[in-house]
């Protein structure tokens, strides 16, 4: 399938391309494979923001208002809302961009929403690929936002410049509610709704949680590279209110410091090591898990392999690596 | 091959109509079907619902419509898609549809006017049936 | 005396035709009630005479035997001329008071030319733009002489100011007006969607035609609570008696705190109902709604007359329960429900027309649905005596019951911290989605039969003839509302609605300047902006 001609548009600013070719990502991975292959050069241009929070935590007005900021300076803003597929019926509510009804109007604002189809699905292979689509197109700035419940949106955020992570005054669960993979890569706390009681306490309890963490998110495992970072990065914590955008000024400026230490702390590179290393990760998993899936349908070696797991002749860990023989892949 | 393909479906509520039970309720139905929707909430105008459509590239569109200003927003929606060259999405418009106007909705490229009493299963296999892509 | 076995009326003696029968807001009813279900009311407390406290059975002493209810029926279609014409008609036919429907576009406040009122002008409800659409649509008649009904509600304080100065026009003073604005914003946030500023301005402007009226519209009711809307958008019974009272009590306690005295307030309150299928639910509900806000309003908000404490309603029967299939047979669904409304001791009502499921109602079905309340008024003696249901075991236990599955709720919005809280937090639309969701999987089922619909069908289609509205209304009001801007003097205009928003940024009762800005033929939507100015809009959290 030739897809030149929607790339052609998509560099050239047309909108409907970048949906069509979000659309192709995301169902067809050979699609991606030929997408990708002809506009990487185009990317690297764009700034990533993974945002997430847990329910309550007021991420779409977040959001909208950022989004609002981001657009008074002149940028262009791509924003990917992802949502959980229903594990029963395999059909999501894509609830988001119908709480950042303000965008709309916005002229340099692209949003579009995703499910995550199910945690083998793919999204994080598909989400990172509709993020290079985005930033072909020309978006300064990319939010993805995600409702940080799965291992797929932990992947998401690990090729994301600056990790957001939205948490309320209040109740102690929402902490405990975001996936500790999460917690663990985040360079901004946001304690939201900042007008209600008990926001300091948020963030007295995010600090007493930072000290007891273990790892430092731009370790490499190389020494000499790890001796060579000039600088280092403390998660910041700041407080704000969405509704009348108190303190965003303030959080605009942490997230270009951040910006500004990725680049002069020597971190960048290595980080792009990294975040490459992931992405491919994803690509790698996904095509195996497909190949896997797809043999053990349609092989009736395998059927051979199952009736003796279930005569127990054989258990199910040699029967793994049986197939992995069979793949090809020792 | 379209390994992951799943329906994505735009449930839209144009003009200044409240009533916005059935959307909802077809919303979900549509979800429990496994399809993938975006409910885009109430008083849509035409570009509102264009930009949405140009944004998350729908399968289907279906517009919920029950004050009677049907006749005067849909054309209006249709050209603006046709501006935009949509051309593969199928656009559906229910609620209260008077008979006598099905055959100029239809003029304009409208097809499906379900309205009250339909049972949900129908409108989702004629979703399912009359894609254009 | 033998003892009643209780499990005689649980255990089906034979086979029935289902397991399980619930009515429509999920409660379990027995095969045959007794003494027994009704063994702790006691006559004085629980029931009393009707106009009496706890008022169950009855807001009035004789009720229907000193007057029937008024047969209001909603109308409005086209612009102001075109309802004029119906409701000299309804007049002649015996309507006994009017109740008006606006079009979307007055509703939300945009005039007739806006680019977002494109498509909306004269289909819903009569096209309002300015006072001179008002005089239109109330010329010839006799504003002193009959009580209207406005179903209006972000907008309702500028509509009230234009019936009055309508009414003065007429050689009318106010203290003469009877009618009511529904007025009712909570439920908009909950139910129909016609919000346009946020809850606490809205709430404000609430408070101030509370106000305004004490002093200078004695008769007039000045909020309409209303559950029909909550009803229609798929509550349970049970949801609808709970949400709307809740909203009632939000109201009340507002009114306090701006230091209205209860006593002169509450008289003023009244609430309207809708009135759906399962009749003796309906029933229940009505005599469950008197008692609770009868207790509540003397117990804890310290009501001393009983005008106070007294709950009138009107009632109209459900729309979203009738049919597009055999629309004829709506009118048997609508006696049902007009029947259920009666013996619930309705103070008003509306019956729908039978071809409500297909577009505005046809002279000849709004004609029908108006004397299928005469025939239930004049022919079936279900209004000769009061509360003929009281003492049925079924009844008082069903009353009771729904009482206490009411209360639970109470609880509930009280543990959100009250109305507004509970709105933001997305409480009452989830209730809502998840009861209509359950409704329509229940159809789809079988589960729940609606005759003609899912089940009974017929093979043909029947043609039916239906109210077109022009595509043309649209223009002729926005001729007339361009007369209007030519012919008034813009200046004056600008200058009340400055006026307006100044007084709007600080605390004074914001009707009199509504008054003002009106009587120079500002239009609805130019009060709206200036009001949506100051005020800001409200954005609401899709649920489902």
């Amino acid at each position: 399938m030739d897809y030149s001609d929607l790339i052609e548009k998509l560099l050239n600013g047309n909108s409907r391309a970048v949906a069509r070719l979000i659309t192709l990502v995301e169902n067809d991975i050979k699609a991606a494979e030929n997408i990708v292959k002809a506009i990487y050069s185009h990317t690297g241009n764009a700034y990533i923001l993974g945002i997430t929070g847990s329910p309550g935590s007021g991420k779409s007005t977040f959001i909208s208002t950022i989004t609002k900021l981001f657009a008074e300076q002149g940028k262009k803003i791509g924003i990917i809302c992802v949502d959980p597929t229903s594990p029963i019926t395999g059909g999501a509510i894509l609830g988001d961009r119908i709480r950042m009804k303000d965008n709309f109007s916005l002229k340099n604002v692209f949003i579009r929403s995703m499910a995550n189809r199910g945690q083998l699905g793919g999204l994080a292979r598909a989400t990172e690929d509709a993020v290079k689509i985005l930033d072909a197109f020309g978006c300064d700035i990319i939010i993805v936002e995600t409702v940080g419940v799965g291992q797929s949106e932990v992947d998401i955020f690990k090729s994301a410049h600056t990790v957001i992570v939205l948490l309320v005054p209040g109740s102690g669960d929402d902490i405990q509610a975001i996936k500790a993979g999460i917690m663990e890569i985040t360079d901004i706390f946001v304690v939201n709704k900042m007008d209600l009681a008990g926001s300091d306490k948020k963030i007295a309890d995010v600090m007493q949680m930072l000290e007891l963490r273990m790892n430092y998110k731009y370790e490499s495992e190389n020494h000499e590279e790890n001796n060579m970072l000039k600088l280092k990065w403390t998660p910041e914590i700041i407080k704000v209110n969405s509704i009348t955008g108190e303190n965003f000024e303030p959080l605009s400026e942490l997230i270009n410091k951040h910006r500004k230490f990725l680049k002069d702390s020597g971190v960048s590179e290595i980080y792009q090591k990294n975040r490459i290393k992931s992405e491919t990760l994803q690509i790698l998993k996904h095509k195996i898990s497909q190949k896997v899936e797809g043999l053990i349908h349609s092989n009736p070696t395998i059927d051979e392999y199952l009736r003796l797991v279930m005569d127990k002749s054989l258990d199910p860990y040699s029967m793994a690596n049986l197939i992995i023989k069979l793949l090809g892949i020792e | 091959m379209i390994e992951n393909r799943k329906i994505k479906v735009l449930v839209c509520k144009p003009g200044l109509d409240g009533h916005d039970r059935g959307a909802k309720v077809l919303a979900r139905a549509l979800r429990d079907a496994g399809m993938e929707v975006i409910y885009t909430g109430l008083h849509q105008t035409p570009d509102m619902i264009v930009q949405t459509v140009l944004q998350e590239d729908p399968d289907a569109v279906m517009l919920s419509m029950l004050s009677g200003a049907h006749k005067a927003l849909c054309p209006v929606i249709m050209d603006k898609l046709k501006e935009n060259e949509i051309d593969d999405v199928l656009v559906s418009v229910g609620g209260i549809i008077p008979e006598e106007d099905k055959p100029f909705l239809e003029e304009h490229g409208l097809k499906g006017f379900y309205g009250p009493g339909t049972e949900l299963k129908t409108i989702v296999e004629f979703v399912k049936n009359n894609l254009k892509r | 005396m033998t003892e009643l076995d209780e499990s005689k009326t649980l255990k089906p003696t034979k086979s029935e035709r289902r397991d399980k029968f619930e009515n429509l807001s999920g409660i379990e009813i027995k095969s045959f009630y007794t003494p027994e279900d009704v063994k702790d009311n006691n006559y004085a407390m629980d029931l009393g005479a009707p106009g009496e406290y706890p008022f169950t059975r009855g807001a009035y002493p004789n009720m229907y035997r000193g007057r029937f209810w008024t047969m209001r029926q909603f109308a409005g279609f086209g612009t102001a001329a075109q309802t004029n014409q119906r409701y000299k008609f309804l007049l002649e036919h015996g309507t006994t008071g009017l109740s008006v429907a606006f079009s979307l576009h007055t509703i939300y406040g945009y005039e007739a030319d806006d680019e977002k009122a494109l498509g909306e002008v004269g289909k819903e409800g009569v096209s309002i733009d300015t006072l001179k659409d008002m005089e239109t649509l109330f010329s010839d008649i006799d504003l002193s002489k009959i009580s209207t009904s406005m179903t209006i509600n972000a907008p309702a304080s500028i509509l009230l100011a234009m019936y009055i100065v309508t009414a003065e026009k007429q050689g009318h003073s106010a203290d003469k007006l009877r009618g009511t604005i529904q007025n009712d914003i909570l439920k908009e946030y909950i139910a129909q969607k016609s919000w346009v500023f946020p809850p606490e301005p809205s709430m404000r402007l609430i408070i101030d035609t509370i106000e305004y009226c004490i002093k200078h519209v004695p008769q007039w009711y000045t909020i309409s609570i209303s559950g029909y809307h909550i009803r229609e958008a798929g509550s349970t019974a049970v949801q609808e008696l709970a949400f709307t009272l809740a909203d009632g009590f939000a109201y009340v306690e507002a009114a306090m705190e701006r230091g209205l005295d209860l006593d002169d307030f509450a008289p003023r309150l009244s609430f309207f109902f809708n009135s759906h299928n399962n009749f003796f639910e309906e029933v229940c509900k009505y005599r469950a709604a008197r008692r609770i806000w009868a207790k509540r309003l003397k117990n804890k908000y310290g009501a001393k007359r009983k005008e106070s404490m007294r709950l009138r309603f009107h009632t109209q029967t459900a729309g979203v329960s009738l049919s597009a299939q055999e629309p004829e047979n709506n009118i048997a669904r609508v006696t049902i429900q007009g029947l259920a409304a009666v013996l619930g001791g309705t103070q008003s009502l509306h019956t729908n027309s039978f071809d409500e499921a297909l577009c505005l109602p046809t002279e000849k079905a709004a004609k029908i649905a108006l004397r299928t309340q005469q025939i239930i008024a004049n022919e079936s003696g279900a209004a000769d005596t009061v509360d003929p249901l009281a003492g049925s075991y079924y009844v008082e236990w069903l009353t009771n019951k729904m009482e206490e599955e009411a209360e639970l709720y109470f609880e509930k919005i009280e543990a959100l911290g009250g109305v507004i809280p509970a709105i933001k937090a997305n409480f009452f639309q989830k209730e809502i989605a998840n009861s209509s969701y359950k409704y329509q999987r229940e159809i789809e089922s079988k589960d729940r039969i609606i005759v003609g619909v899912n089940d009974f069908q017929l093979r043909e289609a029947c043609a039916t003839p239906l109210l077109k509205i022009d595509e043309k209304v649209g223009e002729e009001q926005i001729k007339i509302l361009q007369g209007v801007r030519d012919q008034r003097e813009g200046k004056r205009v600008q200058e009340k609605l400055e006026n307006l928003k100044q007084a709007a940024k600080g605390t004074e009762n914001l009707m009199p300047y509504i008054m003002e800005a009106i009587r120079e033929y500002a239009s609805i939507g130019e009060v709206m902006t200036s009001l949506k100015e100051v005020f800001g809009e409200y954005r609401e959290d899709s649920i489902f």
